[in-house]
């Protein structure tokens, strides 16, 4: 029997993974290697039903979870309120654009220590360095979006004599959209990583960055595996929603 | 055309030594200086009237003597000479390694076949993930670092280098086929030259996210760089530190990726202007 050519490649994708699974759990039960250091991979699995059933992984998800999405709402409106207003107006964009660009250039993480003196290690801290992640991406892309709204749909709607409200939603949103869209997703997943790293310094208050650092300090390898693979499992699916929405919202450009 | 030009830059060639392009230029930079200009100057009125706890806004002064003296004793270029050492050391092994990679996996579908789902795996858990795992394994010795800022660099890089060969033109290849191109001939003179600026662009993202993923190392394992400096400035309250840190890390992350920009620019003009 021959595989089909998705098969064969799906087969072929699952021969590494599979041979570093069995290496792992090798390793561990021979012994090769410390089990502190690689735990068998059972062990990993009881912590997470552990975890999950008495100390409350559920509760550190929704917590990390809910902290992201208020931080992501709050940045990437300010965002999009920001890249449009340097895109629309010229005026705007000399006075302000450079300091934004220099703004920018430092690295995200630096404002932790800066933040924290000036929220303390509260929740208001967390949400602000969320938000300052996702406001950058989407102030970008939202400039760069209504920047780019060709020319001669700007002359069509002055020739309709549309008014405001009308070039808005119906000129700069339309073309902008795609641009928007893809700050968004990067700000949800910059958001989803800045939840995290806020969480390891201000490791104050449920959430699954907390759960890793305890892990840390307790040597409990299992636990900082459980936190790794979980931080890694909710960044891949907030991409996933994040590119079906957006694939979704531009359906209409699709011919 | 020409009355126009004249008439539009008369005043300013008037003088004949400044070029209109110029003038603009300047005016550019004054305007966008008006608004950290009132930025400094609201900052120095709010230390001079006290409207904040200096603890919270530490007098502009202090950030100035602060540099002055870090600068004075040698400490400011220490921290940033071993942040560098150890963004260039980990950005080197982590492209080359990514550059390798990508190379691999657009030339050869088979070898993507077998490395790709994993290596998409391993992307999903970023930098920020690995730094917890890697401490209990590495310890909190410079490898640890290495490690962190060379997968910074490695996955835009591998990544980049992968896309930018499989994207090459089919045209280029038919071409290349008419005229019975070896594997040799193809590679050097098709493949290779049309995935240059891709993995330029590798590079500069590269060492963006190098330059971050340094940043977050030092802030949770480090006792020297200028990412510790942030944290003992935070421990210590000393906010004036903390200050100077974070503009030295954002100057230099300016001028790496500005120098690298210009870099990008020249290769994309030589792509579209054989």
């Amino acid at each position: 029997m021959t595989l089909s050519l998705s098969g064969r490649r799906a087969a072929r994708g699952a021969v590494l993974p599979v041979l570093l699974l069995v290496l792992w759990e090798t390793a561990s039960r021979a012994q090769w290697v410390d089990t502190k250091l690689l735990p068998p991979i059972e062990a990993v699995l009881d912590v997470f039903i552990h975890e999950l059933t008495e100390n409350g992984l559920l509760g550190h998800l929704v917590a990390s979870l809910s902290r992201n999405l208020t931080g992501f709402a709050i940045g990437s409106a300010l965002g999009a309120a920001f890249g449009a207003l340097l895109g629309l107006s010229r005026a705007a964009d000399y006075l302000l654009g450079p300091s934004f660009h220099g703004f920018k250039q430092i690295a995200r993480l630096a404002w932790i220590p800066l933040l924290s003196i000036w929220f303390g290690f509260a929740e208001s801290a967390k949400v602000v360095f969320i938000a300052l992640s996702a406001f950058v991406p989407v102030a970008l892309n939202t400039y760069e979006g209504v920047r780019r709204v060709p020319q001669p749909l700007i002359e069509v709607g002055r020739a309709l004599q549309f008014s405001t409200a009308q070039f808005v939603f119906k000129v700069f949103l339309p073309s902008a959209l795609p641009s928007i869209l893809v700050g968004l997703q990067l700000a949800l997943i910059y958001s989803w990583l800045g939840t995290v790293a806020a969480e390891y310094f201000m490791a104050v208050g449920p959430g699954i960055g907390g759960l890793i650092v305890s892990g840390r300090d307790r040597f409990e390898m299992e636990l900082v595996m459980l936190g790794v693979v979980l931080l890694g499992s909710v960044g891949f699916v907030l991409s996933l929603i994040a590119s079906r929405a957006s694939h979704y919202l531009l359906r209409w450009q699709r011919p | 055309m020409s009355t126009l030009t004249l008439s539009r830059s008369g005043w300013q060639s008037a003088g004949g030594l400044i070029p209109a392009s110029w003038t603009r230029a300047i005016g550019l930079v004054c305007v966008g200086l008006v608004v950290p200009l009132g930025a400094v100057l609201l900052w120095s009125l709010s230390a001079t009237y006290e409207w904040l706890p200096t603890q919270i806004l530490p007098p502009l002064g202090d950030v100035g003597r602060a540099m002055a003296e870090m600068w004075q004793n040698g400490d400011l270029v220490a921290h940033t000479s071993i942040s560098l050492q150890r963004v260039l050391f980990g950005f080197t092994l982590g492209a080359l390694a990514g550059l390798s990679l990508g190379i691999a996996m657009g030339l050869s579908p088979t070898f993507e076949d077998y490395v790709k789902p994993l290596f998409s795996a391993v992307v999903q858990v970023p930098a920020i993930g690995w730094i917890p795992l890697l401490m209990l394994w590495l310890g909190i010795d410079e490898a640890l670092k290495i490690v962190i800022i060379a997968k910074g660099a490695f996955v835009p890089m591998a990544w980049n280098t992968y896309s930018g060969i499989r994207n090459v033109p089919a045209a280029y290849i038919e071409v290349a086929k008419a005229f019975r191109f070896n594997r040799r001939q193809l590679l050097r003179k098709v493949i290779l030259p049309a995935a240059v600026p891709p993995i330029f662009t590798g590079i500069r993202y590269g060492l963006t996210h190098a330059w971050g993923a340094l940043v977050a190392v030092e802030l949770l394992a480090s006792s020297e760089g200028l990412g510790y400096l942030l944290v003992w400035g935070r421990q210590m309250f000393w906010l004036d530190v903390v200050l100077v840190a974070m503009i030295l890390i954002g100057a230099i992350g300016f001028v790496m990726d500005t120098i690298l920009a210009a870099l990008e620019r020249r290769l994309q003009r030589w792509r579209f202007e054989p």
